[in-house]
């Protein structure tokens, strides 16, 4: 099975240089996100059958590649099983996506040869069984994406995103480097099996879990490590963006729970007090931060910050209920995150893959210039409605059922005996509620504006339906959104190997119990049935209608809008995303984005239009970033000194620190 | 046997909301005008209201979309579902084990959700407005009642709510501090979702202050009749929770016989009429609020409901 997968991570690589030929040719495009569709569905077989059957036989290997006294080891487990089949997932829907968006690349040589690369990295980080490997798949990883997201570089914006993303990229690699050499310094060896064994004292544990929380973290998202992701996300070609959001995150999420839940051991109380003290705000600030977006692309990145924030919620539950040794809440909380991870992953992508055909169409990403699409592009608006309502934690779809379970984690925290977390989960429950609603108001805002409405530019007026390839990735999609919400209980039976393995126990088994109700803990506590609502309100929708046609009228007729009489033919007068959002902007943002409101209004007599200047920071950016990019250029002006010296300048500093660097070594 | 039993009941649960419904608004408004010393309309205006207004023809915006078409029956089945699972006169209901309280709000807040996607369909400034406004309200309110449910939740030990209105009824409960503190949360979040004085006024047309009438300014004929049915099943739903939380005396246990479950339904009357009269009360006496004084009125609902959770957390017995 493993030397299954490690082929079809090698054919991936193979089509990188094969790519740098195709791209010249006209069908090179097909070729390369076909073989990537068959190589992704093939890995996710694999991954499946191994997660359902988890005896499989001869799932670790070793390869004579890498470091010569270590070599490389991979290995299938249940939670790279998991992982392996969501990336998967995502990458053969995105591939699927790619063979009709792909077309209408036009410098298909900057994306052809790194898209194949970026996939094959992400699933060697999964597969990785020892450090060495881990890191130089993650390296390898960080730099597919980095020249995928500059791929159009003529654009100034996407340079500068390009920029940011490699610093954060180069810091988050630096410290989950020292993680690993912290985690491998007893021992020395550096393959997961021998790390586990070891047992580090709990000052050592905390440094390693601190550095990755940062490292996972900042290839996350997670605030206030997150100003590159709605830098980077959106400049990448939309189905390396939905790859982004929706898989390399969850690559993120996966490196974090392999060192924190698997080779760190048992877990301090206190830790997950600070994963959950950073995935709460994380959920509430990103979705607050999406909804004063007007670019599609970036309100579906900051969305990302919302979810990742959701799943470490799950995670920091987990790790709590772990560590006070109530395992079967742990497994209810990991579940619960994990089923968030598979979710978002459909549902994100599904909505960039929808950006991606609107981009296509239009030609525009920014929502002021967009509307009524729902009557020019009515295939996608569908995919795209089930995909927002989805990402909205509303029933019957997917989206619900992982935060349901993650609320129900959340209701039996009150059994923790620290004084710490009683305090510390109410309000983090209080915030993912807020982000939940939050998350509702941001789609209806993209969907509304976007779709719905009069066209607000020529370009959104006279778009077309998109190819059938890329209506059939979004199809799939909305489809797995809807089953996964109706069925979840197949899921969570699925994840039960995954749970006993990192938190020592599973959820009851959920596939024996009627009408496929799901049942976390007991049925008097609670229980929820998606498909029985689903069938409810479309039964009760049904009767409603055929009732009111064939007893009461079924007339309609066509008129102008009403619009209390006083209707405008301008699409000018219809609500933009800035104004729909507005009011939460007085709610929320005036602390938390010091956000004003500046009107500029003419003098008396003049027939100047007056103006609305809305000011709004991000303050983390200027709490955080701009006073280190600050002294950086401080220390660099200083530095540069040094490239306008003589040469016996030059010499003595040479020799000043030779001398400096053999009294280090004296002493 | 039994399951027949709970099958028709959970039908005559159905029927007896959706039959109740327009009633109660009748009800309220005709206690609102004796309060002003008004006649008011009759008790059944609301029923003659809605078959004429599904006679009618449908006058569709021109380019109104197909969604703006099927958003009424969703809205309508969504409110229904929620409203046909929460208990009234008894507590066994056949298919409460298939949504607990936190799907039922989810339930509401997708029909809310499609409703403010309604309001933008046409492409008017005023379905903007309504909805613009309409997400705000529920930004506040929705983890308002969802942090309520908790702290009820915590106490009872379920979400579902047949559990803990079993629960509510029996003596385990005792006076607490955060049941107190829920009540008046969940009663500010059911006026500000139903679109009650002092948040929305339900009287009001062509009043820039408006928030649902706005949203639903382009529906006619059957659609429109369909959304008032909503609205006015949503009240009944949230007056049923309140009832079925905080005063679940008299309600029918499970595999009650028909002396106890009409005990049960005359209960559920008389608890009805009751929140009926306060509500019209408190909305007669009280002003109607700036729109930008909302989320103050809504903050205060979500800062109690997370104080009561809180005091769930830090103590048992509070």
């Amino acid at each position: 099975m493993i030397a299954a997968a490690l082929t079809c991570v090698a054919v991936l690589l193979a089509l990188a240089p094969a790519g740098i030929v195709l791209a010249t040719h006209a069908r090179g495009s097909a070729v390369v996100y076909g073989a990537s569709l068959v190589a992704t569905l093939a890995l996710c077989v694999i991954a499946l059958s191994v997660l359902l059957d988890p005896a499989h036989p001869t799932l670790s290997t070793t390869l004579p590649v890498g470091l010569p006294w270590l070599g490389a080891h991979f290995r299938i487990d249940p939670l790279a099983a998991f992982f392996l089949s969501a990336i998967n997932f995502g990458g053969a829907a995105a591939s699927l996506f790619a063979l009709g968006y792909g077309r209408h690349e036009h410098s298909p040589g900057r994306v052809l040869p790194f898209y194949p690369a970026y996939l094959a990295a992400m699933n060697a980080v999964v597969l990785a069984d020892d450090a060495f490997s881990f890191l130089v798949a993650w390296e390898f990883m960080s730099l597919a994406s980095w020249a995928l997201v500059v791929a159009h570089h003529r654009e100034s914006e996407n340079v500068r995103a390009g920029y940011v993303y490699l610093l954060m990229a180069s810091f988050g690699t630096l410290t989950l480097l020292l993680a690993f050499g912290v985690l491998a310094g007893g021992s020395g060896s550096y393959d997961f099996a021998t790390i586990r064994a070891t047992h580090l004292t709990p000052m050592l544990s905390t440094a390693v879990l601190l550095l990755a929380l940062l490292g996972a973290g900042s290839k996350a998202g997670l605030v206030p490590l997150h100003a590159w992701l709605p830098l980077a996300h959106p400049a990448a070609p939309s189905h390396v963006s939905a790859l982004m959001s929706g898989v390399m995150t969850k690559v993120a999420i996966y490196g974090f729970v392999r060192v924190v839940f698997d080779l760190l051991g048992q877990p301090e109380w206190w830790w997950s007090m600070l994963v959950l003290a950073i995935g709460g705000p994380s959920a509430t600030l990103g979705v607050l931060y999406a909804l004063m977006q007007r670019d599609i692309k970036r309100v579906l990145a900051y969305s990302t910050i919302e979810n990742i924030g959701i799943v470490f919620v799950g995670l920091g539950l987990a790790l709590a209920f772990k560590a006070e040794g109530m395992a079967w809440v742990a497994a209810l909380a990991f579940t619960a995150a994990l089923l968030h991870v598979l979710n978002h992953a459909a549902f994100k992508s599904l909505l960039f893959f929808g950006a991606g055909c609107v981009l296509n169409a239009t030609g525009e990403r920014d929502m002021e210039r967009l509307g009524g699409l729902i009557h020019r592009m009515p295939q996608t608006a569908v995919a795209m409605l089930i995909g927002c309502v989805a990402i909205s934690a509303l029933p019957p779809f997917n989206g619900f059922v992982s935060e349901w379970l993650t609320f129900q984690a959340i209701l039996l925290s009150p059994q923790l005996p620290s004084w710490g977390l009683k305090l510390i989960i109410p309000a983090v429950g209080g915030l993912l509620a807020l982000a939940a609603a939050l998350a509702a108001a941001c789609f209806v805002k993209l969907y509304g504006i976007s779709f719905l409405g009069r066209a607000r530019g020529e370009a959104a007026g006279g778009a077309q339906e998109v190819d059938r390839f890329s209506l059939a990735a979004l199809f799939a999609l909305a489809a797995f959104c809807l089953v996964a919400g109706i069925f979840p209980g197949l899921f969570i039976d699925a994840l039960g190997p995954v749970a006993t393995a990192m938190v020592g126990n599973s959820m009851p088994h959920q596939a024996g119990l009627e009408w496929l109700t799901i049942v976390p803990i007991a049925e008097s506590r609670s229980s929820y049935n998606g498909l029985l609502l689903f069938a409810f309100v479309l039964l009760s929708g049904s009767i409603a209608s055929i009732a009111i046609h064939r007893l009461a009228s079924d007339r309609l007729r066509r008129a102008p809008a009403w619009d209390c009489g006083f209707p405008d033919s301008s699409p000018a007068i219809q609500y933009t995303a800035s104004s729909f959002s507005q009011p939460i902007r007085r709610v929320f943002g005036t602390t938390i984005f010091a956000a004003r409101e500046i009107g500029e209004m003419p003098p008396p007599g003049s027939a100047a239009p007056a103006r609305l200047v809305v000011d709004m920071h991000d303050l983390i950016w200027d709490a955080l970033y701009a006073p280190i990019a600050k002294a950086i250029g401080f220390a660099t002006e200083r530095i540069n000194v040094l490239q306008f010296l003589t040469i016996r300048r030059y010499l003595a500093l040479v020799f000043v620190a030779l001398i400096v660097l053999l009294l280090v070594l004296a002493i | 046997m039994s399951m027949i039993n709970d099958l028709i009941s959970q039908g005559a649960q159905m029927l007896l909301v959706l039959m109740l419904a327009p009633l109660l608004t009748g009800f309220v408004r005709k206690i609102k005008a004796r309060l002003l010393r008004r006649q008011g309309p009759p008790l059944l205006q609301p029923y003659r209201d809605l078959i004429r207004l599904m006679r009618k023809d449908v006058v569709l915006a021109e380019n109104a979309s197909w969604l703006f078409r099927v958003i009424p029956y969703i809205i309508f089945a969504g409110t229904w579902v929620a409203a046909s699972l929460v208990p009234t006169f008894g507590s066994g209901l056949l298919f409460s084990w298939s949504a607990d309280l936190i799907a039922i709000i989810a339930l509401l807040g997708s029909a809310r959700f499609f409703l403010a996607l309604a309001g933008l369909d046409v492409g008017t400034a005023f379905g903007g407005i309504g909805s613009s406004r309409e997400v705000m309200i529920a930004s506040l309110a929705e983890p308002a009642i969802l942090i309520m449910v908790f702290s009820v939740a915590m106490i009872a030990g379920s979400t579902q709510l047949s559990t803990i209105a079993e629960f509510m009824g029996s003596s385990a409960v005792g006076l607490r501090v955060s049941l107190g503190l829920a009540l008046v949360a969940l009663t500010i979040v059911a006026i500000a979702e139903n679109g009650r004085i002092p948040v929305d006024n339900p009287a009001t047309h062509l009043e820039l202050t408006m928030v649902h009438e706005a949203m639903v300014l382009e529906y006619s004929g059957r659609h429109l009749a369909l959304i008032d049915l909503s609205s006015q099943l949503k009240l009944l739903l949230y007056i049923s929770m309140i009832a079925c939380i905080f005063m679940p005396w008299g309600a029918a246990a499970p595999e009650a016989g028909v002396r106890s479950l009409a005990f049960g339904a005359l209960t559920y009357i008389v608890k009805l009429s009751a929140c009926g009269v306060a509500l019209a009360v408190f909305e007669t006496a009280i002003a109607k609020m700036r729109v930008f004084r909302i989320p103050e009125f809504l903050g205060a609902a979500l800062m109690l409901a997370l104080l009561a959770t809180l005091l769930r957390f830090v103590s048992g017995s509070l």
